[in-house]
């Protein structure tokens, strides 16, 4: 059941999409609820995306099932966003005007609701309230988790509330008079354990939870929220959060103070994670550990701030100069934003590596009704040096390339972190002797650890002679078009690649044994994770690509029948 | 300048100038190592051991057991004390010939040092010590005289470097 | 007159490593290692709790050269390193060395907020007026008419005054120290240390290979003529009509530092949970 709620700003939109979802968490569903808007600051075009299931769903459908329009002041702009069928119901407010032709096109049936109208005859109350109130009632929700979402979020008087109850009500009421069929039917047991959170919350609660107590960072969308969860939470667990002057001096500050011994974070988007890679060689070659989160959106250059794209992902695997051997995961899921996090935290501090997040704005930004994911102890921290240990070579070359850091403060070892080549023991050096053993050392690390197997979601028949290979947001509907496609007797199986860099081959072969062809999935423009898995893994038989650039996200549809095609083929 | 009033602050100051001095020259002697003119980093070694050996007699003579820690200001005029030779008055390429006109000038400046401090001391412990030191680093001014004597003049052009100077980082 | 006492460790040398500089013969660096050893002798901490954190120039190779942790960065990052770590590791002494290249012209940026930020740093920029690194190209600090291969007949650009910037972004300590008094720039690194906040020391230290003229450094410095003021228009206005070779701390100021982490655990991670939990 998708649900579109649009509205030109000062309408509410936004907020009935985030009551919608919470009302449909209490009546035990899950969901997920996209932002979309115009470039406008305040008071611009904006729709809340929202998608019910009774089963954890966070991808956005083909088609929607509804649009409810407050008014239609450029919402013909949301139109590819926004996809209707004749199925679709579509609701306006006679006094707005009328629906653009992009959405009565589809052939979808056109209902007139004087929403405006409609509040205006309730004191107090407001138009989204009622919107509310017809939306709900036409997905199924109970009236009372509508009144229970709406009730929890209030912050205002009483009598405010009281009325838009009533508001509400009237919507529900008027939804009665529409006879939508698309209603979701009740979800057998109100669910518990059940998170509502974005790919951002979920990715900061993960850094806690992996240990990270220092961020520095530099505003940016769709990044920022990430940040702004993290500065209260980092104060609450002891950290705390910088605001730097750039991205250049944030991913300094969090190398210098993981160098101290805390573990680190910044968070950004591509423009950033550019202007970051210089030092992110730094902590390559100094072997600090530190995280960067990049929730990815359109590119190249400042490209298509609020709009997801899977485009910096040959970037963050080779983007820096110099042989430099760096972590690089992406979350397959807005849940998994908290695990991989986490992870990443782990891998960096372990592996005394950066570690770069390929979230993207998708995630990032989308609230979703999750499963609280399983806790997940990573054992094992930083290997640190012990005070006046014998002998102290902050490189030494050790059979696993992991050699203990001295941190700040421990008498006996000192040394000198260095971005130059430096000897064993940390002096500036050009010899080849130095070099080599340093880049082996480095190198090595990354490829012996033993990373589990976490490294990828790997899903469907096991027998199956096809896969499908994805990576981040796109997992879930390429997981839908896996599923349809059976339904249509095309089996593959999946693997979504958690662990992007370093490359697994050992791990992936035997899931490619018997495989004759594969299809890789993903969202950008210059087929980026095809490219590279064809420069890291030996693929087997027909090797294909389906991928489009953003904004808009890859659906279902589009991958399924791309699916069938490459089956045909 | 002030003035020393007791013999203990005078020799305080003349033992701070020897160490002072041989911490340049043990400077300059790494810094000409490092850059591959071994015959002057041998020359400013040497300085370092003979300064270091007038500094430990002064310890001796005054029966210190460990250097006295001093601060405020020093009673010589000008940033250093009177026998450091300026950092920046060394070159890559100088010769012994110029590492001993440097330290001709030094103890030259230490000899018109204490000569005046003995002029102007007020007291006669401190007069006849100064005056002592003053006569030490009149002797250090002929052995490096002498020593020049043997020591080729540099040749014409000596700070002439075919090669530019290198990028590093 | 001096009072004499009986020596106790450390001394500035237990603050060397054994490391020889790559610096010419002749660079003023030689003195400012010197005085960075001999300022932390006179605070007495240990080596292990101070950090040296430099970025990329012929300043920046300092750290390794001492017996502290160092940290040797990127060009013109000193500054956010160092706060990272500062703001992380409060406990420690944390030195951030820089050049006029590095800190003025690269790392321009960082130096106006680490002095709006006034992080409890203590900053130490050997000028020189030249990239020595890369064979003498100007720097920010290089005057107009400066002839050099990058710039033939000069960049025609008026030199950066560094102080000046100091002030008006928040330094909280601003002080010119020249690299031919060793002894007094220790004392002024010293008492940038002591001082709460961020400390800012320009060195004028001579470039003997690429600048031999400065050379005459020596000649022309002074110590400051008055003692040093709280009241930053006071002190702006003093050193930008000074003639550029008054040596001295010029400004003390009173500003609160940045809060430094406290370490203060309110609670676990695991409770935030609860504001996701439905």
């Amino acid at each position: 059941m998708s649900i579109a709620l649009a509205g030109s700003g000062g309408s509410g939109v936004m907020t009935a999409g985030t009551l919608l979802l919470d009302a449909a968490a209490r009546a035990g569903l899950y969901g997920i609820m996209v932002r979309t808007s115009g470039p406008q600051i305040r008071g611009g075009e904006a729709a809340a995306l929202v998608r019910l299931a009774h089963v954890p769903t966070t991808s956005l459908d083909d088609r929607f099932d509804l649009l409810l329009a407050i008014d239609w002041q450029n919402i013909h702009r949301f139109a590819d966003e926004i996809p209707l069928s004749a199925a679709s119901v579509l609701i306006g407010d006679p006094d707005e005007g009328t629906a653009p032709e992009v959405f009565t096109a589809a052939g979808a049936r056109y209902a007139m609701l004087p929403l405006k109208k409609m509040a205006k005859a309730i004191p107090g109350s407001w138009t989204n309230m009622v919107a509310l109130g017809v939306a709900g009632a036409l997905a199924g929700i109970e009236r009372e988790a509508l009144a229970a979402a709406l009730r929890a979020s209030w912050k205002r008087a009483d009598d405010k509330l009281t009325a838009n109850l009533a508001a509400l009500d009237a919507g529900i009421a008027a939804a009665a008079d529409i006879g939508a069929s698309c209603a979701l039917p009740p979800a057998p047991t109100p669910g518990t354990g059940r998170w509502l959170l974005s790919g951002n919350e979920a990715a900061g609660y993960g850094a806690l939870r992996g240990g990270v107590r220092f961020v520095a960072a530099y505003p940016i969308t769709p990044a920022t929220e990430l940040l702004e969860w993290m500065a209260p939470a980092l104060a609450k667990v002891g950290g705390t959060l910088l605001q730097a002057e750039d991205e250049l001096a944030s991913i300094n500050m969090i190398i210098g103070a993981s160098y101290g011994g805390v573990p680190s974070l910044t968070a950004t988007s591509g423009p950033g994670l550019a202007l970051m890679t210089e030092s992110i060689g730094l902590a390559v070659a100094a072997e600090v550990p530190i995280v960067v989160v990049d929730v990815m959106r359109g590119g190249p250059s400042t490209g298509i701030p609020a709009k997801s794209e899977q485009s910096d992902l040959s970037f963050a695997v080779s983007g820096l100069h110099g042989d430099a051997p760096r972590l690089v995961l992406a979350p397959t899921s807005i849940a998994d934003c908290l695990t991989t996090t986490q992870w990443a935290v782990h891998l960096a501090e372990a592996l005394q590596a950066p570690a770069i997040v390929l979230s993207d704005q998708f995630m990032g930004q989308s609230r979703a009704v999750i499963d609280r994911p399983p806790d997940v102890d990573f054992a094992g921290a930083r290997l640190t040096a012990a005070a006046n240990a014998p002998d102290y070579k902050r490189y030494r070359d050790t059979p696993s390339g992991v050699s203990p850091m001295a941190i700040p403060g421990t008498p006996g070892v000192v040394y000198t972190a260095d971005g130059l080549e430096h000897s064993e023991a940390g002096i500036p050096s050009s010899q080849s002797r130095d070099h080599r053993l340093q880049l082996d050392k480095r190198e090595r690390k990354l490829l012996l650890h033993d990373y589990g197997d976490r490294w990828a979601d790997v899903e469907g028949d096991a027998a199956a002679d096809a896969v499908v290979i994805t990576f981040g947001s796109t997992t879930s509907a390429v997981r839908e078009a896996l599923a349809r496609a059976a339904c249509g007797g095309v089996h593959a199986k999946l693997i979504a690649l958690r662990l992007l860099a370093p490359a697994q081959p050992e791990r992936l072969a035997p899931l490619l044994a018997g495989v004759d062809r594969v299809l890789v999935v993903e969202q950008n423009h210059g087929a980026q994770l095809y490219r590279y898995l064809r420069s890291v893994y030996d693929l087997p038989g027909k090797v294909s690509s389906f991928h489009r650039p953003g904004p808009l996200p890859l659906r279902p549809g589009e991958i399924a029948e791309a699916v069938f095609a490459w089956r045909k083929a | 300048m002030s003035l020393p009033r007791t013999l203990a602050e005078l020799m305080t100051e003349a033992l701070i100038m020897e160490i002072e001095a041989a911490q340049r020259y043990s400077e300059f002697a790494d810094a000409m190592e490092t850059h591959n003119n071994l015959p002057v980093a041998e020359l400013f070694r040497k300085m370092a051991l003979i300064e270091g050996k007038h500094a430990e007699q002064i310890m001796a003579q005054m029966g210190w057991t460990t250097t006295p820690v001093t601060t405020g200001k020093r009673i010589w005029e000008g940033f250093e004390a009177p026998e450091t030779t300026p950092g920046d008055e060394v070159h890559y390429l100088m010769q012994p010939y110029h590492a001993l006109e440097l330290a001709l000038a030094a103890e030259e400046r230490a000899e018109r040092f204490f000569g005046r401090l003995a002029d102007e001391a007020k007291s006669e412990a401190v007069k006849s010590a100064a005056r002592e030191m003053q006569q030490e680093e009149r002797e250090h001014v002929e052995l490096i005289r002498e020593w020049m004597a043997r020591v080729p003049p540099p040749e014409a052009g000596w700070e002439n470097d075919p090669d530019p100077p290198r990028y590093t980082d | 007159m001096n009072d004499v006492a009986v020596a106790a460790p450390p001394t500035a040398a237990s603050y060397k490593s054994g490391y020889k500089p790559i610096w010419c013969p002749g660079c003023g660096d030689y003195s400012v290692l010197s005085s960075v050893t001999k300022a932390l002798a006179m605070i007495a901490v240990p080596p292990s709790m101070v950090a040296v954190v430099s970025g990329i120039g012929c300043s920046s190779r300092i750290p390794a050269y001492t017996s502290c942790y160092g940290f040797h960065g990127v060009h013109g990052r000193s500054l956010p390193a160092a706060t990272g770590l500062k703001v992380a590791r409060p406990e420690l002494t944390v030195l951030v060395a820089s050049g006029d290249g590095d800190g003025y012209s690269i790392g321009g940026n960082h130096f106006l907020h680490a002095c709006r930020r006034n992080v409890d740093l203590t900053y130490i920029v050997m000028d020189n007026h030249v990239y020595g690194m890369t064979k003498g190209q100007p720097s920010p600090t290089t005057e107009p008419d400066w002839d050099s291969k990058l710039s033939p007949g000069g960049t025609g650009v008026r030199s950066f005054h560094p102080l000046v910037i100091a002030l008006a972004s928040g330094a909280n300590f601003v002080a010119r120290a020249f690299s031919g008094d060793p002894n007094g720039t220790a004392e002024m690194i010293a008492q940038g240390i002591r001082h709460p906040g961020f400390s800012f020391i320009e060195i004028l230290s001579p470039c003997v290979t690429f600048r031999p003229e400065q050379r005459e450094w020596k000649r022309q410095m002074h110590a400051a003529p008055v003692a040093p003021t709280d009241d930053p228009a006071r002190a702006a206005r003093r050193i930008m009509t000074d003639d550029g070779f008054n040596i001295g701390v010029l400004y003390v100021g009173k500003r609160t530092p940045y809060p430094a982490v406290t370490g203060k655990v309110k609670c676990a991670p695991e409770a935030l949970e609860a504001e996701f939990a439905l």
